[in-house]
This record gives structure tokens, C-alpha cells and sequence, in this order.
């Protein structure tokens, strides 16, 4: 592919901007100026678009494409969204505008808003209180955790230690880490936290458990109200990775269970196109025993109906992000489950469980499925013994379909990891299982069939060792 | 799998080879097939001091990233900056120019397993 640095040609441009009253040596002091010009690309205006428009036509997206991601709900999100997300009274509001002295009465439609899309996860969370700040789900478990701590240091408990099971999500141990807690690992039993183990796990020390639920593998937990009563004894929390929320919603409040924390990843559940980095939406939820730590300010409603920031919980742990976090992004939230309603989000949670559950049954006489039993949103599979998940995945690709979770959870041998999502219909599903059958069954004759795929992508193998091993960061001066 | 008579191995899939109070430690040829093509090596320093089972560095492959653990009590001597530079040659030859660390043992090396106990241990 060519840059638009090699595009470049010298002297053409794209308008002739107004020559400027003065240059920089006038403005800037002497040590600030650049020792030789910026290397920018010269290009004419139709070169640009040319340029960027035949790069987005090698986009792969769950618009053109189905993508039956594993790990990462890739749902189709509906274009409504988009367009209440973009009106003006959200997407022109000036974010600082609800901080300033008297701002709030320029910004109740949007104070309003926030103060809903906590309301209703609650409602669908069972939990007390929400935050929208989290700029991400590893942001929304990096405050989860902090709120765990300021409980633990609140109470004048001494914790010191998480406990993650190896099927929680690998964001958890990582952001228990850099909160300064000792990651203590368990391993899983039949694809559920071996009580044994948690058992062993569970000393004084023990600050919190992080639970992915349903895990990684696609399975719900078992032993939860055990969990739950050992965890009490010891004034341990729960913590509630709720990246797979899509198959509970609405059918199962983690708040109910018992779970103190909760992050959801707005953007994968309600509404939002994401992947490739952002924008996303961690929201967090709490138990009561937790609301007094949560970040500031907070959008409450006064006794004559209209609403505010509050900043005054001497408790917080502060703030998490400015201006209240992603609020396009939360907005999009609001928009999807006021959309779909109380009927809607148990159903879209039916559907796509309902679709996993298909395509496992449909696979389950091709590929290897180590947990045969009912699946949540998505699954865990094997390629017959000496075949590659990687070229399989890389088959798939050349027909159009995007390539399903590889090598993870990496409890699982050459783990294929699927989750088509409600929002496929049974036409794509039963495509994606017969082009999936076709492979096995070519790759078992011949193996140099897979390994040769895909055959017409605009790139075809990259060489990903290469350049893992040798990482060029930024284009080289001539 | 290619599991030498003389050496010992972890469940983890390290292996010790003793010399003396001298030991030469790496992963083993099941670990480095299961990870694929290695990217990146994190090893100790010289002189580090480990208690047996602890983390004492990570194998990054295409794959995934694993934590590697100490198979004995000991003090590392020598790190392979070879390996370091080169990682694939863990893929190679796991057992000869791949090793990671040499190290002075300074506990015992009881409960690693022998080559053919340590096979039994190498299924997916």
C-alpha cells in the first residue's frame, strides 16, 4: 500500500492558504523552532480523497460484513442511534458548560440524561448507585477496584490481595495490579471456579474476587450463592466484569446475586459501532455499602424536578475522567434501551444466546466443543487435532465473514471462539456453518488448502512474527 | 515430542539441567510448540535470587504472553542474550542453543518430574 508520503510529489497543493503576516522566527523564541521543516506530504485535494476513500473500501466492518467475534460483542447497532446521539443539543454542547456557575440551567436536557442512563442500569443491573466517568472497560474495572479499596481503607480493613480465576478476562488482573493489589490466580474446574481452589484462595487478606460472568468460555458460573456466602465471611467484595453482559440483560441482575461492583462496556452492549480503540463506556454500578466512594461530580435531582452536579461526597475517590466521561457515547446507551424497552432487552439477550447456542449445536459435529452443554452468548471450540485455528480463521476471511476469536481464552487448545450476536439471522448463521464444515473437511484431505488462504484480500499473510520481532514505529526521515 | 533423559522438568514446562550445584534452565520443546513463534523474551538479572515456582520472566509469542517459573531455589549467573535478541532460536532448539538462564542452585531440585513422567503431562 502507498502512503501519502509516497504520493507526495513537490509543489502541489490543495488551496493556496493566505501568506502569513509573520513567521514563526517572529513569534517563537529561537530554541523552540524546528532544525530542519516537518516532512509533510504534497497533495492535491482529489489525491487526498482518492487516497482515503479506496483505503475505506478495504474496511472491514459489521456493516459490509458479519463478524461473529468471540470475546467482543460485534453487534450491528441500529442507525436511529446514531442520529439521536448526533442532535445538536448533545453533540454542540459545550462540555464545560454544566460546571460553570449557573451552567446547569443551560444543560438540564443533557443532566437529564445522565441522570436516566444511571437510573435505568440500575434498574437493569440491580445495583444502587452508577458512575458514567469510565472512558473504557479497563477504565471501568481500574475504578471498580478503586472503589474497592477506598471501602477496604474506609473500614480499616487490611487487604492486600484480588483474587482472578484464569477464565475472567485478561484486563482483570491487570487492572487489580495497578491499583497495587497481589493478583492470586485460581484455576478453573469444567469450565467454572473450582470451589477447592477458591477455598484455598480465600484468606483474610483477600480484598475482592473478579468474576467474568459469564466467562470467557462462554459459561455461566455455578457456585455463585456459594461464592457469594464465602466471600461475606471475610468481608471480601464481588466484583463483576460485565463485558458479557449481552447474555444476561434483562434475564439476571448481578445486583440481586449478590455482586458489589460492576462494570459494563456500554459500547459493546448499547448502541455503539466500536473496536479499532474507541470511543468506549465503562460504566461502573454499586452496592449501597460502596455509593459513598463513587467518583464525582454526580447528576442529582433537586426537589422541584430540575437537576445538578453534586461534588459533595467527602468519600469519593475523585474524579475518573472530565466532563462526566464519553457522554456521546452513554447517550447512544440511553437511546438503545429506551428503544428496545423492558420487552426488548431480555429478548435481545434470548436471541443472542439462542444464536450461539445454534451454531454450537450445528459445529458440534465438525469441530471439537469441550463444554457440551448449554452455552451463554458465546462458545469455545477446537479444529480436529493437528488442523490451525489461525487457518481456518484466515479461510474465513476470504469469504467475506470476519474471523472468529482465535488462541483465546488460552485454556482452550487452538481455541475458535464465536459469538454471532441477536442481530444475525439464520440465513448468515447457516453460511457461516457450512463454509465452516467445508474447510475442516478440505483441510483433512489437504492440508496445504488452509494454509495457503486467504487468496484475494488486499493483503494476504501478514508476516505478524516479523513484525512483532521487528517494530518500525514511525516513518523513516530520507 | 523430543524430551532429553537428562534433564529435569516442571509441570509448567520449564526444564533444569543439573550440573553440580550449577543448573541451565529453559522451556521446553511442548511449551515453545504450544506458544508458536516467540516475539519477545523477559529474563532476569544476573544475580537475582528465586525461591522455587516463583515468576522469574515471560515468553511473549504471536500467540500469547506466559509467565515462565523458577523449576529450583537459586541465584541467576548467566542470562542468554542470544535468546534475548533472537527469540526464534527458543523455537529451534529449545533444549541447546535456546536455553534462558544459567544459575548457582541453591535449594534442592526435588519434585521435577523425569522425562517420561513429564510426557505424560504434555497433552492439550
Amino acid at each position: 500500500m502507498r502512503t501519502l508520503f509516497d504520493k507526495s510529489v513537490k509543489g502541489r497543493m490543495a488551496v493556496v492558504p493566505a501568506l502569513p503576516k509573520k513567521h514563526a522566527e517572529d513569534m517563537l523564541p529561537h530554541n523552540l523552532l524546528r532544525v530542519k521543516p516537518a516532512k509533510l506530504p504534497e497533495l492535491s485535494e482529489l489525491d487526498v480523497v482518492r487516497h482515503f476513500t479506496q483505503n475505506s473500501h478495504k474496511n472491514f466492518s459489521v456493516d459490509g460484513n458479519f463478524y461473529p467475534l468471540g470475546s467482543c460483542t460485534m453487534k450491528y447497532n441500529a442507525k436511529v442511534i446514531e442520529h439521536i446521539a448526533s442532535l445538536a443539543g448533545f453533540s454542540k454542547l459545550h462540555p464545560l458548560t454544566a460546571q460553570l456557575k449557573h451552567g446547569e440551567q443551560y444543560t438540564q436536557g443533557a443532566l437529564q440524561a445522565v441522570y436516566e442512563i444511571e437510573q435505568y442500569l440500575c434498574e437493569i443491573n440491580g445495583m444502587k448507585a452508577f458512575t458514567m466517568q469510565p472512558m473504557s472497560g479497563a477504565n471501568g474495572e481500574f475504578t471498580g477496584v478503586m472503589l474497592i479499596a477506598a471501602y477496604h481503607k474506609d473500614k480499616g480493613n487490611k487487604k492486600t490481595k484480588i483474587v482472578v480465576p484464569d477464565s475472567a478476562h485478561g484486563t482483570n488482573p491487570a487492572s487489580a495490579m495497578m491499583a497495587g493489589y497481589e493478583i492470586v490466580n485460581i484455576a478453573s474446574k469444567d469450565g467454572m471456579i473450582d470451589p477447592d481452589a477458591l477455598e484455598e484462595a480465600l484468606t483474610d487478606e483477600v480484598a475482592a474476587l473478579m468474576m467474568t460472568c459469564p466467562n470467557t468460555l462462554g459459561l455461566f458460573e455455578r457456585h455463585l450463592p456459594k461464592i457469594v456466602e464465602k466471600l461475606r465471611k471475610i468481608d471480601a467484595l464481588l466484583y463483576y466484569d460485565g463485558a458479557n453482559l449481552n447474555a444476561i440483560m434483562g434475564k439476571m441482575r448481578v445486583g440481586d446475586v449478590g455482586f458489589d461492583v460492576v462494570h459494563l462496556n456500554l459500547h459493546k452492549t448499547m448502541g455503539t459501532p466500536h473496536g479499532g480503540g474507541g470511543p468506549g463506556s465503562g460504566a461502573v454500578g454499586v452496592s449501597a455499602r460502596l455509593e459513598p466512594y463513587l467518583p464525582v461530580g454526580r447528576v442529582v435531582k433537586k426537589s422541584d424536578g430540575t437537576y445538578k452536579l453534586d461534588f459533595d461526597y467527602p468519600k469519593s475517590i475523585g474524579y475518573i475522567a472530565p466532563f462526566l466521561g464519553n457522554f456521546s457515547v452513554y447517550v447512544k446507551a440511553l437511546a438503545y434501551i429506551m428503544r428496545l424497552g423492558k420487552a426488548g432487552i431480555p429478548r435481545a439477550a434470548e436471541y443472542a444466546v439462542l444464536n450461539a447456542n445454534y451454531l454450537r449445536k450445528k459445529m458440534d459435529s465438525f469441530l471439537h466443543v469441550p463444554f457440551d452443554r448449554i452455552c451463554m452468548h458465546e462458545f469455545v471450540s477446537s479444529p480436529p487435532e493437528g488442523m490451525h485455528a489461525l487457518d481456518l480463521a484466515k479461510a474465513l476471511l476470504e469469504h467475506g465473514i470476519h474471523a472468529p476469536t482465535i488462541y483465546f481464552p488460552l485454556i482452550v487448545h487452538e481455541c475458535l471462539m464465536f459469538e454471532p450476536t441477536e442481530t444475525e439471522n439464520k440465513e448468515t448463521l447457516d453460511e457461516l456453518v457450512a463454509l465452516m464444515k467445508e474447510f475442516v473437511e478440505k483441510g483433512l484431505q489437504d492440508p496445504n488448502y488452509l494454509q495457503q488462504m486467504p487468496l484475494t484480500t488486499p493483503l494476504r499473510r501478514l508476516d505478524e512474527t516479523f513484525a512483532a520481532r521487528n517494530m518500525i514505529l514511525k516513518q523513516e526521515e530520507e | 515430542m523430543n524430551n532429553p533423559e537428562n534433564l529435569l522438568y516442571a509441570e509448567s514446562h520449564e526444564w533444569l539441567k543439573v550440573e553440580g550445584k550449577e543448573g541451565v534452565i529453559g522451556i521446553t520443546d511442548f511449551a515453545q510448540d504450544s506458544l508458536g513463534d516467540i516475539t519477545f523474551l523477559d529474563l532476569p538479572q544476573v544475580g537475582d535470587s528465586f525461591t522455587k515456582g516463583q515468576e522469574m520472566g515471560t515468553v511473549e509469542s504471536v500467540k500469547a504472553a506466559s509467565d515462565i517459573y523458577m523449576p529450583c531455589d537459586c541465584k541467576v549467573t548467566a542470562v542468554n542474550d542470544n535468546a534475548i535478541n533472537n527469540p526464534e532460536i527458543v523455537n529451534k532448539d529449545p533444549y541447546g542453543e535456546g536455553w534462558l538462564i544459567r544459575v548457582e542452585i541453591t535449594g534442592s531440585a526435588d519434585g521435577l518430574l523425569n522425562a517420561k513422567d513429564y510426557a505424560g503431562k504434555c497433552v492439550h
